[in-house]
């Protein structure tokens, strides 16, 4: 039943992408775009990748689907016609799926047991996580720890993306420029209005759960992060720009970031101070389970404050411009 | 821990952990101070690394106490430590240097993200460099990737936009691929660091997933490396960007890529895959000897200074290739050595361009008639490091190419064919960079009054303080000229290294 369902989601997949490709109205391509990383989001569930499956649905759904939007009202709705096809891109196209497809003949089968992910490190994880850290969720355990320093660079990922939105449309995250039209956001709008402000508070209060149950069930800070951003931002949508930057303004969203980043390179700073190595949260707590209990408790917040200071920081950059 | 166990991590948290910071730094000059003092401070740790290397130790690093494959370890040997060398040199000569360019082309109010960009693409960089594990150097590209972006979309020249866009679709490609490429390898060895990899992929060598995966890392990291036919988005990335982030970029942004494909391919695939050899040097002597002599060509046609020397780029990326495709100790010797040796000539070339471009209205040939009489200093250094790029007995540019040479003569009949490509290409190397030193030396500009003329009394000192950097640089190339033995005895060892790897 569970391959029937797989194949069903990819085949819609397949044709979203395509739909993508071949539409010319970037509206439309967006709002597929949405469609397209829901459905990888199911897909991911169907693999028990629950993880990773709450990060496309909260990111690639969510949040990236209204920066879109944003970037849009700063442009043309219709793709210019580039004249022809250029047949050599089909061709490098065409050639390079036709070899990841021969790529997949040796490959192990989906769920097989024995196959090699399944025989080196991720038994050693299973097994170790309990003894070393003594909490459920393995993913997190390999994220925030064993593989913390990967981590910590995605941070600084999402970071410089920050930067150079910042950068390049021009400074300050909207504070400069005095705002002529107020903007009257929603608000005139009943059901948007109500619905957003009944949703709110929830959105919100899940993005903390999610934020600080990463432990033990499937979230942690990029999703917890990417939550409370989507929450914000449907705040600022419904409010108008300027009532959002006065409830958030533009700074602390900013300082929101510097301290999340400062806070996960903090804690390996620290790490190195008490005499174990770079991110080693043994050594934070005489006992070193409990240690490694508040390294990641720690490192997931600041994920959670960088991710959710930046990707707002984004969202009002573009706002400002279309003022 | 002592400090010095901590040191190869250090090098990257050093520049990291400055970054975000650096944003809170808004007047005028703190940012400028935080970021030269975090590169210097990785300089100061690139080099007491480079020197325990020298001295036979492979320093290394567990991130959060977990042994590889489990954890992130960090391992230096001879290859990493010259990476390290010139991304850290680079990036603090640019940053001493750079001040007065730097405050010309960006508006103060964006100079901390500026700052804050350039710490990344630095700490990116060295995280590639210092990394033995292939997911984490993909982490890294990343950061250094998208920095990279963003110093190069931050220039006063709009075309810089679409430039970097070209180079972000085309770097997107790349990192892809090589992520495809990993991913492949970790579904049919269940391991991610390269050791590990290593020993566990003979198993499964001769499967599709794994010969796919060869090819698709080799040409991600090649369209990152810019070699030729790949090239495309490099010329007009490096024409529009910031002149001081030309400077950083020429000199080490595509060795991180050469770095990883040697790596990879030396540690990874050549002793596993049947053939692989072969493969190896006939895909990539060709590129190498089309890179070196159409490179050279089209540097020949062009009308802009810094376009010029970005094709000059692509040329001298086609040398490097051309050693390490020879698959020997000498031409491996010659490739690494000359990775460092161009980026001191290279680096050095930009910063006299950065220096011109301050006081001159434009880059390209025409604007520089007469440049020697306003910007003696300046000019002269650009000569002294053109002689290095061309390869003159006593500047480091020669060594590289007598070992190139030498290298090439030990491959017999293709040897004699590979050494004539050296010569032509060097004097077409003379031909371009006197296409420069013609319009400045011999013509005189036609308009006395001097447009572009900064207020003299306000970047009086700040010109000079350029030039000064700039020779600075320039005496480096002619110190590694005559003495050559730290790059030649890291890259000899490299190789070494490298080839201990193979069958």
């Amino acid at each position: 039943m569970i391959t029937v369902f797989g194949i069903f989601l990819l085949s819609l997949l397949v044709i979203t992408a395509l739909a993508i490709v071949q539409t010319r109205n970037l509206f439309v391509a967006v709002m597929l775009a949405a469609i397209f990383s829901l459905l990888m989001a199911a897909n991911f569930f169907i693999l028990d990748a629950a993880d990773v499956a709450l990060t496309e649905a909260a990111v690639g759904a969510g949040v990236t689907t209204v920066i879109l939007l944003s970037a849009l009202a700063l442009t043309a709705e219709r793709e210019k016609r580039s004249g022809s096809i250029r047949w050599i891109s089909v061709a490098v196209v065409a050639v390079t799926v036709l070899i990841l497809i021969y790529a997949t003949f040796d490959k192990p089968a989906l769920g097989d047991p024995d196959a090699p992910v399944h025989q080196h490190v991720a038994p050693w994880y299973l097994e170790k996580t309990p003894v070393f850290m003594d909490i459920p969720n393995v993913v997190t355990a390999v994220l925030a720890s064993f593989r913390g320093y990967d981590t910590l660079g995605e941070v600084f990922v999402v970071f410089v993306a920050m930067v150079g939105v910042l950068f390049v449309l021009g400074g300050d995250g909207g504070r400069s420029g005095p705002i002529t039209t107020p903007d009257p956001g929603l608000r005139h709008h009943l059901i948007p209005k109500v619905v957003g402000r009944l949703l709110l508070p929830f959105i919100i209060l899940f993005g903390l759960y999610v934020q600080f149950h990463g432990e033990y069930g499937p979230g942690g800070g990029f999703q917890a992060g990417a939550i409370i951003a989507t929450g914000l931002i449907l705040h600022a949508l419904l409010e108008g720009e300027q009532a959002a930057l006065r409830s958030v303004p533009a700074g602390a969203m900013q300082a929101l970031v510097v301290a999340g980043a400062s806070l996960y390179g903090g804690v390996g700073v620290a790490c190195m101070l008490l005499g174990g190595s770079f991110l080693d949260y043994s050594v934070l707590h005489p006992d070193p389970v409990t240690g490694r209990q508040i390294g990641i408790i720690a490192i997931e917040l600041g994920v959670g404050m960088a991710v959710c200071g930046a990707l707002l920081s984004i969202f009002h950059a573009f706002a400002a411009r279309e003022h | 821990m002592s400090v010095l166990a901590h040191l190869p991590a250090l090098v990257v948290i050093a520049p990291l952990l400055t970054s975000p910071l650096v944003l809170l730094l808004k007047p005028r000059g703190l940012a400028w101070l935080a970021a030269l003092v975090a590169s210097l401070a990785s300089f100061a740790i690139a080099i007491a690394l480079t020197t325990s290397v020298l001295e036979g130790t492979t320093p290394g690093y567990e991130m959060g106490g977990w042994p590889a494959p489990y954890g992130i370890g960090l391992t230096i040997d001879a290859l990493s430590a010259i990476v390290l060398l010139v991304v850290t040199g680079a990036s603090s000569f640019a940053l001493l240097a750079g001040r007065a360019s730097i405050d010309s082309q960006i508006a103060p109010a964006r100079q901390p993200y500026f700052y804050a960009a350039w710490l990344l693409a630095v700490a990116g960089f060295l995280g590639i460099a210092v990394s033995a594990d292939a997911f984490n150097i993909f982490v890294f590209m990343e950061i250094s990737s998208l920095a990279c972006y963003v110093l190069i979309a931050g220039g006063p020249d709009r075309r810089a936009l679409p430039a970097v866009f070209k180079y972000l679709i085309i770097g997107t490609v790349a990192a892809t691929f090589y992520l495809i490429g990993v991913g492949l390898i970790y579904m049919m060895t269940g391991t991610l660091a390269l050791a590990d990899m290593e020993s566990r992929i003979e198993a499964v060598a001769d499967q599709s997933p794994i010969l796919v995966a060869a090819g698709f890392i080799t040409i991600g990291l090649a369209l990152k490396a810019a070699v030729f036919p790949l090239h495309v988005w490099l010329p007009n990335a490096y024409t529009h960007a910031p002149h001081i982030v030309t400077v950083f970029l020429a000199a080490c942004a595509t060795k991180v890529a050469i770095y990883v494909l040697l790596r990879f391919d030396f540690f990874v695939f050549q002793q596993n895959l049947i053939g692989h050899e072969l493969q190896f040097s006939f895909f990539l002597l060709p590129l190498a000897v089309l890179a070196v002599l159409i490179a050279s060509g089209a540097a020949l046609a062009e009308s802009n200074l810094k376009r010029l020397l970005a094709y000059s780029s692509i040329a001298q990326i086609g040398y490097i290739l051309l050693g390490a495709s020879l698959v020997s100790v000498e031409g491996l010797t010659a490739g690494i050595v000359h990775l460092f040796n161009h980026a001191l000539a290279k680096g050095a070339l930009f910063l006299a361009v950065a220096g011109l471009a301050l006081g001159a209205s434009g880059l390209d040939l025409e604007d520089l008639r007469g440049i020697a009489r306003k910007r003696p200093w300046t000019m002269a250094a650009f000569v002294a490091a053109s002689l290095s790029l061309i390869g003159m007995p006593g500047t480091a540019g020669f060594i590289s190419k007598w070992y190139l040479i030498t290298a090439a003569i030990e491959q017999g009949p293709l040897g004699m064919v590979l050494v004539t490509v050296i010569v032509v290409s060097s004097l077409m190397a003379l031909a371009y960079i006197w296409r420069v030193v013609e319009p400045a030396y011999f013509q005189s500009s036609e308009t006395s009054s001097s447009a572009g003329e900064p207020a003299a009394s306000t970047r009086g000192g700040a010109i000079s303080w350029l030039a000064a950097v700039t020779w600075i640089a320039v005496a480096a190339n002619f110190y590694f000229g005559l003495q050559p033995a730290l790059p030649l005895s890291l890259a000899a060892n490299a190789a070494g290294l490298l080839l201990g790897h193979m069958p």
